[in-house]
């Protein structure tokens, strides 16, 4: 879906920010657009792939799933086998090596789950250059690990006490620091969001995901499939995943919000179900928000879903009806986590359980001739101990 | 010629920040007109946002105070009514988040802002390039949307002069708000990129904690904006906020008001 040359989606995106980060962004945007047509930029980003992240992730047949659902052919798309864990590696790959040629030596970086904050660690390591990453103290608890392996590969965590301790802050946290620091300083955003040309360059080092699940089902199948299913926080695997299949019609692009506690508690994390039109972190999109447009506390048990906003392209998606964006809840995410695990001994993470969870529903009302790729975001290690206490069970190490 | 023209027309001018319902509305109500009544020139009344990503940590405090006491939108219109029947002449300015204003609706927000007497509006997450959504709507209702320009901002300097509308708001340093103990930028040479272009007044905000530093730098522009330090006066002061921000208001207004007009 090509942005305009406002970095709009429909009415979605632009750059509301501060003046201050004006020309890092159409610094980052005119250096973007060097390199991303560069072949000798591609050649090297996909070595990366290929040799560092395991890339191609395989396009793997959930032939047990199947049978016990027993409708739709189910395919998972192994985004969890990529070095570090997530599909996150594959954007920080290709924003610090465009960060590297544009002479910047530090990253900074928000993350949720501390997926994002892993991985742009781990890059910034490979690289030999300096990294801060930003997240809430609620976040730094339930995901304690993280922020271990985060100071193992030498980054420095700095945690954020301010609203909710939560992801949301850790993005306002990010780009207040960015405002401080430029010059030397490149903020590695962690989905697609916030302002452009990010929720683009984003989506962009992302839609690997959908190029090699294109060519891997058409090898497998001969034919595209029925229905991509995602989780949608800020959105990017699921953009990744979605972006090949966009000009195919026929195929059902589906976004799974983190409702929390359901879309009618309160304690949800569904921005397309239960928010409205605003202008937050750089963007013009969908927020969960009061009649004052001030920016509501969200709840999902997946610390990389709880988010009050959607990345533009997905909000524009849903606009004009081409992706449908579902809500699904805390239990039937932490159901089908379990149910994965048994079935293929895949141990997904909470955030792509919520994607596996919409599978679960769909299956069954779909024929057996039909197929459905489900992507596996990342791996479960780290949900392991919130899910067992969410189960009545304390994990003690 | 309007109210912000004015402020700007005797003598350099001192313009203190307040956030609107830090600790309640009554007080901040109170804090305002100690400013006023103290030399202050422009007045500008922070909408609290619950996210404020320009803000330092003393002015996000302000905001989470303000939220939590309640104060909207439509209660801080009614304390700016209350406050522009007694003070017909002043200037006052919102200082507030896109969202605070696209979700309430700007048209409708622009139409009441006007019924309180707002003369301008300060929208930092809102720079040149994304004033569309606000300044057609704003203009029709007589309010100013005012144009930012920051360190970083070199040749766009020029750009966003051309379009300024009531004065130009020189962020002085790299960063959030608040106070600190030197501002290195040289604001000289961005007010003179500023004249080659406009002839709006430049005032400088972000980081000036006294009336020293207000005295410099409305030395080199036409005015001086303080927030974090007064700001934090409020949140230390509490019942006596009124009388130590007027105290504070007249030292640094005087300090700026004696700066001879070149």
């Amino acid at each position: 879906m090509p942005t305009n040359e406002n970095g709009r989606f429909g009415i979605h995106g632009g750059q509301y920010i501060p003046e201050t980060l004006m020309n890092a962004v159409i610094e980052l945007e005119e250096a973007y657009n060097k390199y991303k047509n560069d072949s000798a930029f591609n050649a090297e980003l996909t070595d990366l792939f290929n040799e560092y992240a395991n890339r191609p992730s395989r396009l793997y047949y959930a032939e047990k799933m199947t049978k016990d659902l027993g409708g739709a052919k189910i395919y998972l798309k192994r985004e969890d086998l990529n070095h570090t864990g997530a599909h996150k590696i594959n954007n920080c790959l290709g924003q610090a090596l465009l960060a590297k040629k544009m002479g910047k030596t530090r990253l900074i970086a928000e993350t949720g789950a501390g997926q994002h904050g892993v991985a742009t660690a781990t890059v910034a390591a490979l690289m030999g250059m300096e990294c801060v990453v930003f997240m809430g103290r609620v976040d730094m608890e339930r995901q304690a690990l993280n922020v271990y392996k985060m100071r193992l590969l030498g980054a420095d965590v700095v945690p954020v006490t301010t609203g909710t301790g939560t992801l949301k802050d850790a993005v306002s946290q990010c780009m207040r620091e960015w405002t401080s620091r430029i010059a030397d300083t490149h903020y590695c955003l962690g989905s697609c969001m916030g302002p452009h040309p990010f929720p683009t360059i984003v989506r962009d080092f992302q839609s690997v995901i959908s190029k090699e699940t294109r060519a891997q089902i058409l090898e497998k199948e001969g034919r595209l499939p029925d229905a991509v299913i995602a989780c949608v926080g800020g959105g990017s695997n699921a953009i990744g995943s979605f972006y090949h299949f966009i000009p195919d019609k026929d195929v059902q692009l589906i976004g799974c919000e983190a409702a929390g506690r359901g879309v009618d508690t309160g304690e949800t994390a569904a921005t397309i179900n239960t928010g409205r039109l605003g202008i937050f972190h750089g963007m013009k999109s969908y927020f969960c928000q009061n009649e004052y447009g001030q920016i509501a506390p969200v709840y999902s048990i997946s610390a990389g879903l709880d988010y009050p906003g959607i990345g533009p392209e997905h909000a524009y998606l849903h606009d004009i009806g081409r992706a449908q964006y579902v809500p699904v809840t805390d239990e039937e995410a932490v159901q089908a986590f379990e149910y994965l695990s048994r079935t293929e001994g895949i141990i997904p993470a909470i955030e792509s359980a919520h994607a596996v969870a919409q599978a679960m529903k769909l299956a069954p009302k779909m024929d057996r001739d039909q197929i459905l790729v489900v992507t596996i975001s990342g791996r479960g290690d780290k949900d392991c101990k919130a899910i067992a206490r969410y189960r009545g069970e304390e994990i003690v190490d | 010629m309007n109210r912000i023209a004015k402020a700007f027309e005797q003598h350099k001018a001192f313009i203190p920040f307040i956030t609107a319902g830090d600790p309640d509305l009554e007080t901040s109500r109170k804090v305002i007109e100690a400013a006023i009544e103290n030399g202050a020139d422009l007045i500008e009344i922070g909408i609290p946002f619950s996210d404020p990503t320009a803000e330092g940590p003393v002015i996000m405090e302000a905001d989470n105070i303000a939220l939590r006491s309640g104060t909207t939108t439509d209660r801080i219109f009614d304390m700016t009514k209350e406050l522009r029947n007694r003070y017909p002449d002043i200037p006052f300015v919102y200082m507030t988040y896109a969202n605070v204003v696209y979700s309430y609706g700007t048209e409708r927000f622009a139409e009441r802002a006007k019924e309180a007497g707002i003369d301008g509006m300060i929208l930092p997450d809102v720079p040149y390039e994304e004033k569309g959504d606000f300044d057609p709507v704003l203009s029709q209702y007589g309010i100013d949307l005012i144009s930012m320009i920051a360190p970083t901002s070199k040749e766009r300097i020029a750009m966003i002069a051309k379009e300024a509308k009531g004065f130009l708001y020189v962020v002085s340093s790299l960063g959030v708000t608040g106070t600190r103990s030197s501002i290195t930028t040289d604001i000289g040479a961005m007010t003179s990129l500023v004249r080659q272009s406009s002839n709006v007044p430049c005032a400088v905000g972000f980081g000036i904690s006294g009336p020293g530093q207000a005295a410099a730098m409305a030395a080199v522009s036409d005015g001086a904006i303080v927030g974090s330090a007064i700001v934090r006066i409020v949140n230390e002061a509490g019942i006596e906020a009124p009388g130590k921000v007027g105290a504070f208001v007249r030292e640094t207004a005087d300090a700026v008001h004696s700066v001879s007009i070149v």
